[in-house]
């Protein structure tokens, strides 16, 4: 059991250098499913184990080049309130209805996703940064 | 904050509210909300996005968790269990993910979130 959330912490890891994430959708069915954790404790300790991997995450592709820390850290920053409202409402509320709702926008959002990957002329944008 | 102008204040404000809402409802870091805005709105390529969206993460997950800390719901023993294995799995994907193109990341990213849609429907 230990091992296999180990290896699920592994996974989770790897899919989040590879895509930009924090792994928690690999976290919480690890906490949760394998080390029998309530789905609210499940989602609270996946935010703890997130933390060393972003860390870890943002120094390597800072060395690669990969990170706007500025604009990184301020939209970290700005979204305190978010995060706040977001951990006092699952304390409170039961969140099946916002799941769908999310479901349906991860699914618009996928498909502009795979679109962008299958087209053959997807150069990005030029920058836009004020800085 | 530091050499950010007004404007582009004001859309990473709105896309962190949102990617903030939804790890804290969800206890994820909120990447599957940033990296497609910050890639389809902003005009980020593919890396500098993932890059980016890791950097507001290390903020996201250190507010979500120490909220959490407060109703008292952390499991710190489980959360390294967890956690110190994935540092390993992050050097990993980080080092792969400059070997790949800018297009697999995108195609590899539309099925993540689709995998995380039917994971909270399935769930629901």
């Amino acid at each position: 059991m230990i091992l296999e959330a180990a290896l699920l912490g592994v996974a989770a890891g790897a899919v989040s250098g590879m895509l930009g994430v924090g792994g928690g959708i690999l976290f919480v069915p690890a906490l949760v499913l394998v080390l029998d954790l309530s789905q609210v404790d499940g989602e609270a300790t996946s935010l703890l184990a997130i933390l060393p991997v972003a860390i870890v995450g943002t120094w390597r592709q800072h060395r690669y080049g990969n990170v706007r820390l500025g604009e990184g850290l301020a939209m970290g920053t700005l979204a305190a309130a978010g995060t706040v409202g977001g951990v006092a409402l699952v304390n409170v509320l039961p969140v099946d209805v916002v799941k769908i709702g999310f479901a349906v926008l991860l699914l618009f959002t996928a498909f502009q996703m795979m679109r962008r990957a299958l087209t053959a002329d997807a150069e990005p944008k030029p920058e836009e940064t004020g800085s | 904050m530091p050499r950010v102008s007004r404007n582009r204040r004001l859309e990473l404000l709105a896309i962190g509210t949102a990617a903030g809402m939804f790890s804290g409802l969800f206890g994820v870091g909120g990447g599957t909300i940033m990296v497609p805005l910050l890639i389809l709105w902003l005009g980020y390529d593919e890396r500098t996005a993932t890059g980016t969206s890791l950097a507001a993460i290390i903020v996201i997950s250190a507010v979500g968790a120490t909220a959490q800390a407060v109703y008292g719901n952390l499991h710190v023993d489980d959360g390294l269990l967890v956690g110190i294995p994935a540092v390993g799995g992050v050097l990993l994907g980080t080092w792969l993910q400059q070997r790949v193109s800018m297009r697999v990341i995108s195609a590899l990213f539309s099925l993540l979130l689709t995998a995380l849609a039917v994971d909270l429907v399935v769930t629901a």
